[in-house]
């Protein structure tokens, strides 16, 4: 089996695959725990839904880089469903789930009314699912998840502090000066860039998995926010690998073996933390 | 000068006031409690005077030199904080963040801070563990010190002995009580009007009437004598 692994890794799409997925799994797992803690665990969900309706208008459109539409409509939603948190009208999760089942819903319309695709429940179903497009990654494409991955790692160390701040009681931040609609302005727009950077990844139903995941799993086990966010980072790779692996050996679907190896991975935690009496 | 001058001020949500024509008076050194019932706008006023819900109409002036990134508050507890991982430490230091701007780590100054306010809360002990195993009475020293973090000079307190046994709330009014003595000007909400009588200098009850002045005079009102007679208690 080592050898055969071996074998795989010198073509250059299983490195691409390997590198990618680590990368988005990493940054999702950053802002999950924030996401967790701010009882957003479904904006991940929501924003796939999204990002999937922009997709399927997009591929209606004959757009020759489907980012253009697909990025911007993503990030205008995140930043209508995050923008004021705690004192919405509507409460965040009646808003995500409308949102989310609204555009699931436009999006499949869409492509079925317009489609020029012969084989139009093969496209649907690997955009829900994770298409095998991680395989066919060209180096370009790497570069810029890669680039795009070290803004939002640079993003989060920058603002870890404030992120803390805001995460953990906005009202006494805002009352002390903190700007706190800015940085969850902030949150919302990188968000939603890691969604769809992961789209490829997962595809659009499972994106919640390496957003939640990951940052659950640490939270059984530590209870400083340093530890359990560093823990959750290095969970959340550990899993994008050997989930990758697995897929590549036993050619299983990418996306749905590494949110296996996700769950697995919390039912170990979930025991550990029982052990250790949390 | 007045630390904090408040006139002729409407408060309340989307043009629905629940208060009209507040005028008050904050000086340096005051102890001032809120008192008044459920419903009668204590909290509004907090959130009014932290700026986190603009005033219908009317006037919040913050003055003697003292800018709004120098206030120290108290919120009661929110339901994201009961299972939040975050020690001890991080809550308490995290109280720097407003008058840290941009920049993006603590420094030195700001690492002293937040030990300076551990120990005057006692809590020096409790430095790496968990917030969300503390008992309810160190969880408000934790959050007291994180608001002494962020002043030097006021202090903002929303009903800060709820929920808390006889015990520890005495403690913690002591506590307050202290850093009054320390300088600390104190605004606090509370219903408790028979430990506002005890130790504030200064009463302000809101509801169907409202009254402001000395707790002295409020003593002597008949909005005071009704309320501490309610209460049973021998002030």
């Amino acid at each position: 089996m080592f050898a055969q692994l071996v074998e795989y890794l010198q073509y250059p799409f299983v490195r691409y695959a390997i590198i990618v997925g680590v990368l988005i799994a990493l940054c999702s797992s950053l802002l999950g725990v924030t996401l967790v803690l701010k009882r957003f665990s479904f904006i991940g969900d929501g924003l796939s839904h999204v990002a999937f309706g922009a997709l399927a208008i997009a591929s209606v459109l004959n757009l020759s880089n489907n980012m253009l539409l697909v990025l911007p409509i993503t990030v205008i939603s995140a930043v209508l469903l995050l923008r004021n948190g705690q004192n919405t009208r509507i409460k965040g999760d009646a808003a995500i789930a409308m949102i989310s089942v609204g555009a699931l819903a436009f999006g499949y319309l869409i492509m079925n009314v317009f489609s020029t695709s012969s084989n139009l429940s093969g496209d649907v179903c690997s955009t829900l699912f994770g298409s095998t497009s991680i395989l066919t990654l060209t180096s370009g494409q790497v570069w810029g998840c890669a680039i795009l991955s070290v803004c939002v790692i640079a993003f989060f160390v920058l603002f870890y502090n404030k992120i803390f701040a805001v995460t953990f009681d906005e009202n006494f931040a805002m009352a002390t000066g903190v700007k706190a609609e800015r940085y969850n302005l902030m949150i919302a727009v990188v968000i939603a860039v890691i969604i769809v950077l992961a789209m490829n990844l997962v595809g659009a139903l499972l994106i919640s998995a390496l957003v939640v995941f990951p940052a659950l799993s640490a939270m059984r086990i530590y209870s400083s926010f340093l530890k359990v966010t560093i823990c959750s980072a290095v969970l959340s790779v550990i899993c994008a690998l050997v989930g990758i692996l697995i897929s590549i050996l036993a050619g299983t679907p990418v996306g749905s073996t590494i949110v296996a190896v996700d769950v697995l991975m919390f039912g170990i935690c979930y025991l550990c933390g029982m052990v250790r009496g949390r | 000068m007045a630390y904090l001058t408040i006139r002729d001020l409407s408060l309340g949500y989307e043009n629905q006031a629940i208060l009209t024509n507040l005028d008050f008076t904050v000086d340096k050194g005051d102890y001032l409690c809120v008192v008044g019932e459920n419903g009668s706008g204590k909290s509004t006023l907090m959130k009014t005077l932290l700026g986190l819900t603009p005033p219908i109409k009317g006037q919040i002036q913050w003055g003697d030199g003292l800018k709004i990134n120098e206030i120290g508050y108290l919120p009661q507890q929110t339901i994201v904080q009961k299972d939040f991982p975050a020690s001890v430490w991080e809550v308490v230091i995290s109280g720097c963040q407003g008058r840290m701007g941009l920049s993006p780590f603590y420094k030195k100054e700001e690492k002293l801070t937040a030990e300076r306010n551990l120990e005057r809360m006692g809590i020096t002990h409790l430095r790496n563990s968990s917030y969300r195993n503390l008992s309810g009475g160190q969880q408000q020293r934790v959050l007291l010190a994180r608001a002494l973090c962020a002043t030097t000079k006021v202090l903002l307190l929303d009903e800060p002995v709820s929920g808390l046994d006889p015990k520890v709330t005495a403690e913690m009014y002591a506590l307050i009580k202290q850093l009054n003595d320390e300088g600390i000007t104190i605004i606090m909400i509370s219903h408790d009007i028979e430990a506002a009588v005890r130790y504030a200098t200064h009463i302000l009850h809101i509801g169907g009437k409202v009254f402001f002045g000395t707790k002295e005079e409020y003593k002597k009102s008949d909005l005071g004598k009704f309320f501490l007679a309610q209460e049973g208690g021998g002030f």
